[in-house]
């Protein structure tokens, strides 16, 4: 087992830009050592500063912090893309020299992680002296292999000096519309390496003297299908940046050099002291073990593929075991994680941990005080090889949240039922949804310029049940909190497709006590576009989002699109038209609005590449809902009422989950029999107790079904690539189902091709690079 | 620093009914140190049976010290799960949804997983039927053991005793 790092630091020949007069990985590798060595980040022990002298502490914190906040506030003003615009895909993130995180904006923070290992990368990779690090210097990265999330979110890092020292590094982050990958949006799919995968830069310095270099706007903006948005979204990181650099330059005028360095330090110190403290007030010790899986349907004829060993059906599965310590700190260990894979769906190590902090902010530590110091109280263990912690450069990541967000899904659950233990009712949530679907394509535009989409109305999907109240509808995703659908206008300014529709999505919501929070729906009608084609991305076969304490998972997500629809000759003669909601998907209606010959697509399969739409051809974008909570039959007759009233319950689905007699009235009001009801409900708890099997005498039959390998191709893969990738969960397997302890699946007697399972390159390979490893593999 | 509550809060809390304001107070502020004890004493008036709670692990589903000492899984109902440290699903009864069929009776059939993929499975308690978990893995996995706590360490960061029947 490869182990984190230990640092020995480098050497270089020009003078130290710092003034204690260490080379820059010396400084880190001396900060590093003595954190892990002491327990306390720099060793520090005491928080002299934050003791002696607490108001200054505290107004270095208060000014350094509002200034990250409003940069990102004014910055956002700044760019052109409404992902950036609208639904504030952006983050800024102030840095001490070594790269640990000192405080964060509001945003897209999981990038807090991804720009701090970008400035690691460089420090241990010797950028101070090659191709040096000056004031004014600006640096960009979007490369994964160096712990991006994926290539479109693109960062800019500007060293901050003081009297010719660096005394901090500031990074801005902006998730841009188009990164020249080989399919149009950000996050697109049919590419299956690093590749296609869109233009990546490796911590290129990319300005001087405060200005952007003209070689790298030449070359960058045409590699791109939206050089526009680029350009502004550029802009709009390097004026956060430098909004940020003034702010530190007045700290350190104010407070002077040697306090703010001291400050730089506590304060991540006290990061750590923050969590510790957060995990001790409201879990309980103990493990944790849940579990996550989503969808690869690649065999669909929908599902276009260069590499013939990339059409293949494949499962993510993702373990994890959550170790509470008794003092107080944390270890997440991913043991048994399927093998990466020939899809956009790949992360790494540094995308999922951080990743982790976006959704822990919004649970353990919902604080504005949230830093590095919170790695500095966990472990986390990776297993290299998995889709976690790829070992080969190959693979491409445009939509690692597909994996991502369904893995987190179940840490969330996870860490409820410790908050359920301890009485803390009010933090439950039964998880997350899964946000998607992503809605992406490209062509010509309105304005007849080459264009690609990324609908981002996926940041405003259903929320999961907590244990004293149903989830939102339509509010959040994990990856940002302060998520939103955006303004049908603006997305109609930014995208050839006009809006048909937008309602919420009855039935989204997993059932429960307390339902999860439901989803919507948008019908777009492709409009004003040229050579125009687009693409469907989420989760359809399988859901990632279950139910906690006998609430059920959300729904899965589903297909519908409609090309030859003659609704512009429908238009012209005031026929109807298909919109708002789809009701039920099982009882078609919108079909019921198109010409006689138009083509309808309708099913679970939630992934295709690109297809051609003409204007006129219709595109339903379903946002998904939030997990339950709860026994269904808790729920409330009144809450009953309340959803068939607000049109989120389907009548059908009242009466099989909940048992609900109910009475519609002439304007369609309904009400709700309690009698009549609650004596259908104990009749439902006798069929429970008719149709259910004892565990153990089930546990017979399923055994009896591993060993005839009686299971999908799909489902055997999946066992298949964790099995060979660890042996403590194959030992596990064996023993929990009493198997011979020669029983095992392969992926060679499956038939399927397993490229990358024996023969793998890592970046670590590369000449003259030096990775960065923060985690356990 | 914290926020206290009164026992008819925690009530309310867990029935549902608490003023929207008081549970913002609880999510803006730090957390109420007394609140493990106070939930346990509400739970317990509201108990069937005499045995005491030692941790909630579900709205009907506890771990409990019975009149003998030892500590095991119990339901609402009375019935009990078997011992504590045990994963309490393997004495439940299950229910797989693993067709069209099935999954049908929960979902419009486009909105449901497909069973080649996935199942979902119901865990019933064999006396009053509730409904306790419902997990929604492949076929073939592993019955999950989702919590494990470690009670004797929680109950010192608590400030409470130990029950005897708890393994150090």
């Amino acid at each position: 087992m490869n182990k984190p790092e230990s640092i020995s630091g480098g050497s270089t020949t020009r003078k130290s830009i710092l003034a204690n007069g260490k080379t820059l990985a010396q400084n880190r590798a001396d900060m590093y050592n003595i954190s892990k060595e002491s327990g306390h980040y720099d060793g520090l022990k005491e928080l002299k500063l934050k003791s002696s002298d607490p108001i200054t502490y505290e107004k270095i914190f208060s000014k350094l912090r509002a200034g990250v906040v409003n940069a990102r506030e004014t910055a956002k003003k700044i760019a052109a893309s409404p992902i950036v615009e609208q639904e504030g895909e952006l983050c800024f993130t102030l840095y001490n020299t070594a790269g640990d995180c000192i405080c964060t904006s509001t945003g897209i923070i999981i990038h807090v992680g991804t720009m701090g290992m970008c400035i690691k990368y460089m420090i241990e990779n010797n950028w101070e002296e090659d191709p040096t690090v000056n004031p004014g210097d600006m640096f960009t990265n979007n490369d994964c292999q160096i712990g991006n999330v994926h290539p479109c979110d693109i960062a800019t890092i500007v060293p901050i000096f003081h009297e010719g020292n660096l005394v901090a590094w500031v990074g801005g982050v902006t998730h841009v519309i188009d990164t020249g990958a080989a399919g149009p949006g950000s996050m697109s799919n049919g590419q299956v390496q690093r590749f296609g995968d869109g233009v990546q830069i490796t911590c290129r310095k990319t300005g001087i003297n405060d200005k952007p270099m003209r070689d790298w706007q030449h070359e960058v903006q045409r590699n791109v299908r939206t050089p526009k948005y680029w350009i502004l979204d550029e802009r709009t990181r390097i004026a956060g940046d430098h909004m940020i650099r003034d702010i530190v330059e007045e700290v350190i005028a104010d407070v002077g050099v040697e306090t703010f360095i001291q400050f730089s330090s506590e304060i991540i110190e006290d990061g750590r002291r923050g969590l510790v403290k957060r995990i001790n007030d409201i879990l309980i010790p103990g493990k944790y073990n849940t579990v996550a899986f989503v969808d690869v349907p690649y065999m669909h004829e929908d599902v276009h593929v260069p590499s013939p060993f990339a059409k293949v059906d494949t499962i993510m599965h993702a373990p994890c075991t959550i170790t509470v310590k008794p003092e107080a700190t944390w270890r997440l260990d991913f043991e048994g994680c399927s093998r990466w894979g020939w899809h956009t769906y790949n992360a790494n190590p540094t995308a999922f941990t951080s990743g982790i902090w976006v959704m822990m902010t919004q649970t353990v530590v919902p604080t504005e005080r949230i830093n590095d110091g919170s790695l500095f109280a966990s472990e986390f263990r990776l297993p290299k090889g998995t889709w976690t912690n790829p070992n080969d450069r190959r693979t491409a990541h445009a939509d690692a949240w597909h994996f991502l967000v369904s893995s987190w899904s179940s840490l969330w659950r996870a860490v409820s039922r410790g908050y359920f233990s301890r009485g803390y009712l009010e933090e439950v949530n039964a998880g997350n949804s899964n946000p998607c679907n992503w809605m992406q394509g490209g062509g010509f535009n309105q304005e007849e310029e080459i264009h690609a989409v990324n609908s981002f109305e996926t940041a405003a999907c259903g929320t999961g049940a907590c244990a004293m109240k149903d989830g939102l509808n339509h509010a959040a995703a994990i990856w940002n909190p302060e998520g939103d659908m955006g303004d049908c206008e603006i997305w109609e300014l930014a995208e050839p497709l006009l809006y048909m529709g937008r309602a919420i999505k009855s039935n989204t919501g997993g059932y429960g006590k307390y339902r999860g929070g439901m989803g919507f729906e948008t019908l777009r009608m492709v409009h004003n576009s040229a050579d125009w084609c687009m693409f469907f991305m989420g989760n359809g076969y399988m859901n990632s989002d279950w139910g906690l304490h006998g609430g059920y998972p959300s729904a899965t997500g589903y297909r519908f699109e409609a090309h030859n629809t003659g609704l512009h000759k429908r238009i012209a003669e005031g026929k109807s038209l298909p919109m708002g909601h789809d009701w039920n998907p099982d009882e078609p209606d919108y079909e019921n609005h198109l010409e006689p010959g138009a083509e309808v697509k309708r099913d679970s399969q939630c992934i295709t590449t690109e297809a051609i739409f003409e204007n006129g051809d219709l595109y339903l974008n379903y946002l998904r809902g939030g997990p339950g909570f709860g026994d269904p039959l808790d729920r409330t007759i009144e809450n009953i009422e309340k959803d068939l009233n607000d049109v989120v319950l389907l009548e059908e689905y009242a009466i099989k989950i909940y048992g609900a007699k109910f009475t519609k009235d002439a304007e369609g009001y309904y009400t709700v029999d309690a009698d009549a009801t609650l004596a259908r409900q104990a009749e439902m708890r006798k069929e429970r107790l008719s149709r259910g099997t004892p565990v153990k005498e089930w546990m017979k039959g399923e055994r009896q079904n591993i060993l005839d390998k009686k299971a999908s191709v799909q489902v055997q893969q999946m066992f298949a690539s964790s099995f060979e990738l660890s042996q403590p969960f194959l030992d596990k397997f064996r023993a929990f189902w009493s198997l011979p302890s020669d029983w095992l699946v392969t992926e060679k007697e499956l038939g399927v091709p397993a490229f990358g399972a024996k023969h793998h390159m890592d970046l670590s390979q590369m000449p003259d690079v030096k990775t960065v490893v923060l985690v356990e593999e | 620093m914290s926020t206290t509550y009164t026992k008819k809060q925690v009530a309310e809390l867990i029935d549902g009914v608490l003023d929207w304001e008081t549970v913002r107070r609880m999510l803006f502020m730090p957390k109420d140190p007394l609140r493990f004890a106070m939930y346990i004493e509400v739970l317990q008036e509201r108990a069937k049976w005499e045995d005491k709670i030692v941790l909630p692990l579900a709205p009907h589903l506890y771990i409990v010290e019975d009149k003998n000492g030892d500590i095991v899984n119990k339901c609402d109902c009375g019935y009990v799960f078997g011992p504590y440290q045990e994963n309490w699903k393997l004495n439940a009864l299950i229910y797989v949804r693993d067709s069209v069929e099935k999954f049908n009776q929960v979902y419009p059939k486009l909105m449901s997983p497909d069973a080649e993929w996935q199942v979902y499975r119901e865990y019933y308690c064999p006396e009053c039927a509730c409904q306790h978990d419902v997990e929604a893995p492949v076929p073939w996995y592993p019955v999950i053991h989702d919590f494990e706590p470690d009670i004797a360490e929680f109950y010192k960061w608590v400030g409470l005793k130990v029950p005897k029947g708890i393994a150090a």
